[in-house]
């Protein structure tokens, strides 16, 4: 299936929900969603992947891209995800040390909220 | 010489790389690899065709990109063949010492070194490492018209 965006403030942190696959040929969608959240000034970010079907290193890349953005503005970019094919992929390639990952959308902002 | 199962090549278009995903994971299930298999055939052939997409619209947009799926004596093949020669300095790297096919890229993640010095893009070098930790056995070789990926996963010992 193809990719769906959306996204929403809850609590000050917005909340960004992916829908269906990641990969070379949708990624360029959410890399422009992101650059688009942080021009406006959203510097928290939750990326909630809970319905995320498939993602590649392409999407790795985009959500990389995400962090290093927000970060230049001290912000945060936390990712929701509790499927083990996608999990998979971030211990692969050893990005669960640099993503929080989390198992809720609420889990993700109270985490945030907590660091502050 | 073993006859591929099924052989498909595609424009290097970003789109048609979800439909190799879907056709090897389909010949995958076919040829008997385990079910909890599948979804590791179905990301590295995606990062394969990726790169080789990726490498096509950068050198040579109107070749297609090749696949190659074969099961056969308990083993289920892909091999993805790009023939985008990167120019000059690869090549002739590959030329004296590694020319042969079947050479192996150590690290798999490293582009050629004589190739376009940091040019690749994260998720290039991403994409063969993911490779690399997904795959079951995996070659990659530069030759001179390309790169070609061959990965392999255990499937049941069908034919």
């Amino acid at each position: 299936m193809d990719l769906k965006l959306d996204h929403h403030t809850k609590d000050g942190i917005e909340v960004v929900d992916v829908e269906g696959e990641i990969d070379v040929y949708t990624a360029p969608r959410l890399r422009e969603l992101l650059i688009e959240l942080v021009n406006v000034g959203h510097y928290q970010l939750v990326v909630n992947m809970e319905k995320v079907e498939f993602l590649d290193s392409t999407g790795l890349g985009v959500l990389v891209g995400g962090l290093k953005r927000v970060r230049a503005h001290d912000g945060s970019l936390d990712l929701v995800c509790t499927q083990e094919r996608i999990l998979k992929i971030f211990r692969i390639t050893g990005l669960t040390k640099v993503f929080g990952i989390h198992d809720s959308v609420d889990e993700a902002i109270a985490a945030r909220k907590a660091e502050k | 010489m073993t006859m591929a199962t099924v052989e498909m090549s595609f424009t290097p278009l970003p789109a048609h790389v979800r439909t190799a995903r879907l056709v090897a994971t389909a010949v995958a299930r076919r040829s008997g690899v385990d079910e909890a298999l599948l979804d590791e055939v179905r990301l590295a052939v995606g990062e394969a065709c990726s790169r080789a997409v990726e490498a096509h619209q950068e050198h040579c947009p109107a070749e297609p990109v090749r696949v190659a799926l074969t099961g056969t004596d308990g083993r289920f093949e892909v091999v993805v063949t790009d023939t985008a020669a990167q120019d000059g300095g690869a090549t002739a790297v590959a030329g004296p010492g590694e020319a042969k096919p079947g050479a192996e890229a150590p690290g798999g993640g490293q582009p050629a070194a004589a190739g376009k010095p940091a040019q690749q893009t994260v998720p290039a070098e991403l994409g063969l490492a993911v490779i690399e930790g997904l795959a079951d056995d995996v070659k990659i070789a530069r030759t001179k018209a390309g790169l070609s990926i061959r990965m392999s996963w255990p499937s049941a010992a069908a034919s």
